[in-house]
């Protein structure tokens, strides 16, 4: 077996034990740093877990960074389809959320939540996406590679948003780089309230309608990937520029499209931050979110039911690593990304790793 | 010790169900020049990919020198004293000869010894060879010619004594191909082993001793060169009376379809690339362009095909100017809407994306079909459907619409693209190398739809490097040399020695 053939293991083996494999190596890395710093890993391990599933306000935590998680996997994904890898996810999310927070402080003392609440989605994507346009158009026009050009976008957006917020944006009287708070008709409902209205009680959690809204829009992305002329054309000029040409496919066209899409939705993650949790701006909110995004698609294959999962094993590692950290002080947030950057490179990185060594079993076994 | 140089006993390799060698036995003496011929897909190249120890052989066991070994890799290979010259050179354009012979062999970390070390020996080989390359040239600038007997003065300089050629013809024209059999007969003089692998009958015919006849994967004939003709290896090759010339009535064209005027092409290089094309295929004649590959006519193609813009000339579809036309989508789909379907001459970089189904290629350059969509969405069953009918009407194998268009085999591969561009019923049907690397039951089938195609009143124009197809499917041939039109035959009269001369023609001025 040499690299870059095709691989000789069924197809639901790559999808099932692999993933498993390869997350099985991250958490044996991660136990013998656990092990070496004079922690026992399997408690910790245990602490992890029932961080993020033992409780319901752990679940709801843990289901509440998911639902950002789908959305800028979703969003590195939809540019994958297209062969191009959206490093900036990240700097999309943050304009996105300039967008929400204008859209929210021009209309939440005139409009009702049933208006302003579709503006601020749609704000957020036009935000998004116009972060995603001008890398979108170097690319298809110019030939300016958009890792680069996304990667010192999100440097941008950073010094841009910082200014905006510390100078502009920032509540009168404040100490703290925050704006204010929104008007409650701008806020998503919570699942909690939403939960009591049908007469059901929740934990008191910031998950809230967003991972609705992230579940909704798998199911639309799987549709229009697989099943429309638009899906269509996008992986035909990610798997194959030429035979793209060839058919008559207008490939810069394509290409500003997907990575507008993309940004579309990496703004969407804003929406769960701001309007579904701090129901205000604050500086550097987004966290990471858009260099997880794509950690999700890679290890989600780029497919919604993939990234579903792995956002929601990323989810549980925010949330359950947190509570780790909390119970166990020589685990410190530090480690917490260790482990985190752990499972990126054997789930992402070093995908194919345990490969060979599993075709042979199987191959041996017939 | 013995004179065998190679001996292959009992080879056999399968990649998945497919079978590329069943029980091949070789000899190959030393100091002779054998010839391995079969048709595409025969399993050649899967053989000398096995000497070369590209891949492991399932069985059997290989000879070299009366010593039975094993070779896992072309280090191996080359340590044994096995060279091989590949159809598309490994050579690196913007080093110099000196610098590509070395590679790999540098000798030491520190360049200059082994440099100097390496002309000298250079110097020798080129006396002793009659090679006359230029050790200081870029090869970049080289002719094909000339970079390929860089290619055999690298494989000599690792200390060849069998080298193994694969297609080396196939890039060359004539005159070149001439001087690199006088090279070949100077290696054997010198004692070397020459393998040639080829499917041109003509030059193995001159310029072998012993020739190796495989078809299906296996060997149907080893036979002395001067024992037999042309006839006789063909029909060993192809294991019946092969009958290439295609049944085809005389008829007269209808209306022009296609005129081409002064249509020059001039990449960003400044190269010309097309100079002065002017010809026109007419409604219910097939139009050939025979030329040496590389001369052009892969450029023509693409720019009637609307995927390279022309720098001056005229292009004249049914009375509609498509030069000066305004497009509001991309040119290519435009043409297919007018009925210009084109048959890409790389159908695995054009014409499919391999990752995909066969249903979803079934489509490609038709995806703007509103009968495949059932609102905003793909109906699943219509574009299914339509891939079943193509199946049923190419007789694609196997038929099943979901399979991965990249398992077919080249032949499949070939249909599903021809199949398609045939559905849309075009009224012109550019088509390029239709039958490249696609197996001989194939071949006669895709040449019957073409002039099918053609009694049923269409224009096309097809491109091909092999003379034989040209000459027996086109009502006119054109001969391209050097991005120019260097004559024109009446199919009927054509021989390869005229075609030969003409295809020559552009070069040498």
């Amino acid at each position: 077996m040499s690299f870059g053939q095709p691989s000789t293991l069924p197809r639901w083996a790559q999808l099932t034990i692999l993933p498993v494999l390869n997350l099985m190596a991250a958490l044996l890395v991660t136990g013998a740093v656990t092990w070496m710093i004079g922690e026992n890993p399997l408690e910790c391990l245990k602490l992890l877990i029932d961080g993020a599933f033992g409780y319901g306000e752990g679940i709801g935590y843990t289901l509440f960074y998911t639902t950002g998680f789908i959305f800028t996997g979703l969003a590195v994904a939809t540019a994958f389809h297209a062969g191009l890898f959206n490093i900036g996810g990240e700097g999309q999310a943050y304009l996105a959320g300039l967008g929400i927070t204008l859209t929210v402080f021009a209309f939440d003392k005139v409009l009702p939540f049933w208006a302003l609440m579709p503006l601020c989605l749609i704000a957020a994507m036009v935000f998004g996406a116009g972060w995603a346009y001008i890398p979108a158009w170097l690319q298809a026009k110019r030939g300016s590679h958009i890792v680069v050009t996304t990667i010192m976008f999100n440097f941008i957006s950073y010094s841009v948003m910082l200014y905006l917020i510390g100078h502009l944006l920032i509540e009168p009287g404040s100490q703290n780089p925050t704006t204010r708070e929104f008007g409650a008709n701008a806020w998503m409902p919570s699942m909690t309230s939403m939960a009591a209205s049908i007469g059901i009680t929740l934990p008191n959690t910031p998950l809230n309608a967003s991972f609705i809204l992230a579940l909704i829009v798998c199911a639309l992305f799987y549709l229009v990937v697989w099943h429309t002329r638009w899906g269509y054309e996008l992986r035909t000029v990610g798997t194959n520029g030429d035979a793209a040409h060839y058919a008559g496919m207008n490939v810069p066209k394509v290409i500003i499209i997907a990575m507008c899409a993309s940004g579309a939705l990496a703004g969407l993650s804003a929406v769960n931050e701001l309007l579904g949790s701090t129901h205000r701006m604050n500086v550097s909110f987004t966290n990471g979110v858009g260099f997880v995004g794509v950690a999700v698609a890679l290890m989600g294959r780029n497919h919604p039911i993939g990234i579903i999962l792995s956002a929601l094993l990323f989810g549980a590692l925010t949330q359950g690593g947190m509570d780790l950290s909390f119970a166990k002080p020589l685990i410190t947030r530090e480690m917490v990304w260790l482990i985190e950057g752990l499972v990126i490179l054997f789930c992402g990185g070093l995908e194919n790793l345990f490969e060979p060594f599993l075709a042979r079993l199987f191959k041996w076994r017939k | 010790m013995t004179d065998l140089a190679i001996e292959l006993i009992g080879i056999c390799k399968s990649f998945g169900a497919v079978v590329a060698n069943r029980d091949v036995e070789m000899k190959v003496a030393k100091g002779s020049i054998h010839g391995i011929v079969g048709e595409n897909g025969a399993g050649k190249s899967t053989l000398m990919s096995i000497l070369y120890g590209y891949y492991q052989a399932d069985s059997g066991c290989i000879r070299v020198n009366g010593q039975e070994t094993r070779i896992r890799n072309s280090q191996e290979a080359i340590r044994l004293g096995i060279g091989m010259v590949h159809q598309h050179f490994m050579l690196v354009d913007n080093f110099t000869v000196l610098e590509n012979i070395i590679l790999g062999a540098e000798g030491g970390f520190v360049l200059k010894g082994g440099m100097e070390a390496a002309r000298r020996h250079l110097k020798r080989l080129n006396q002793e060879y009659g090679l006359e390359v230029d050790p200081d040239a870029v090869v970049g600038q080289l002719g094909v010619g000339l970079q390929q007997r860089v290619e055999i003065l690298k494989a000599l300089y690792r200390g060849a004594d069998v080298l193994i050629l694969d297609e080396p013809t196939a890039v060359l024209t004539p005159q070149e191909a001439d001087h690199l059999f006088r090279i070949l007969h100077t290696l054997k003089q010198q004692g070397k082993t020459v393998i040639l692998i080829t499917h041109k009958l003509r030059e193995v015919l001159e310029s072998t001793d012993t020739i190796t006849v495989m078809r299906a994967g296996m060997v149907v004939g080893n036979v002395r060169s001067q024992d037999v003709d042309r006839a006789a290896l063909a029909d060993l090759m192809v294991g019946r009376k092969v009958n290439l010339q295609v049944e085809k009535n005389d008829r007269t064209p209808g209306d022009v379809v296609l005129s081409v005027a002064n249509l020059c092409l001039t990449d960003n290089r400044g190269v010309q690339l097309l100079k002065n094309l002017n010809f026109s295929v007419s409604a219910g004649e097939i139009v050939g362009i025979a030329g040496v590959a590389g001369n052009g006519q892969s450029e023509l193609l693409e720019v009637l095909a609307g995927m390279t813009e022309a720098s001056s000339g005229d292009v004249c579809y049914k009375g509609q100017d498509l030069v000066r036309m305004k497009y509001r989508q991309p040119k290519a789909a435009a043409l297919r809407g007018l009925g210009i379907a084109h048959v890409p001459e790389d159908r695995s970089r054009e014409g499919l994306v391999k990752a995909f189904s066969i249903y979803e290629n079934a489509i490609l350059g038709y995806q703007c079909d509103r009968s495949l969509c059932r609102g905003l969405m793909y109906s699943r069953q219509a574009l299914i459907a339509r891939a079943k009918k193509l199946i049923q009407q190419f007789d694609i194998r196997p038929d099943d619409p979901l399979l991965r268009a990249g398992l077919l085999s080249g032949g499949n591969q070939q249909k599903v693209v021809l199949a398609r561009e045939i559905h849309a019923n075009p009224d012109l049907l550019l088509v390029g190398q239709p039958t490249r690397g696609v197996d001989i039951g194939a071949i006669e089938f895709i040449h019957h739809r073409l002039v099918e195609l053609r009694d049923a009143g269409k224009a096309i124009l097809l491109v091909s490097v092999e003379l034989e197809e040209i000459m027996s499917l086109s009502d006119r041939i054109l001969v391209m040399a050097g991005g120019q039109i260097t004559g024109e035959v009446v199919g009927r009269e054509a021989t390869a020695q005229a075609l030969g001369l003409l295809m020559c023609g552009g070069d040498n001025q």
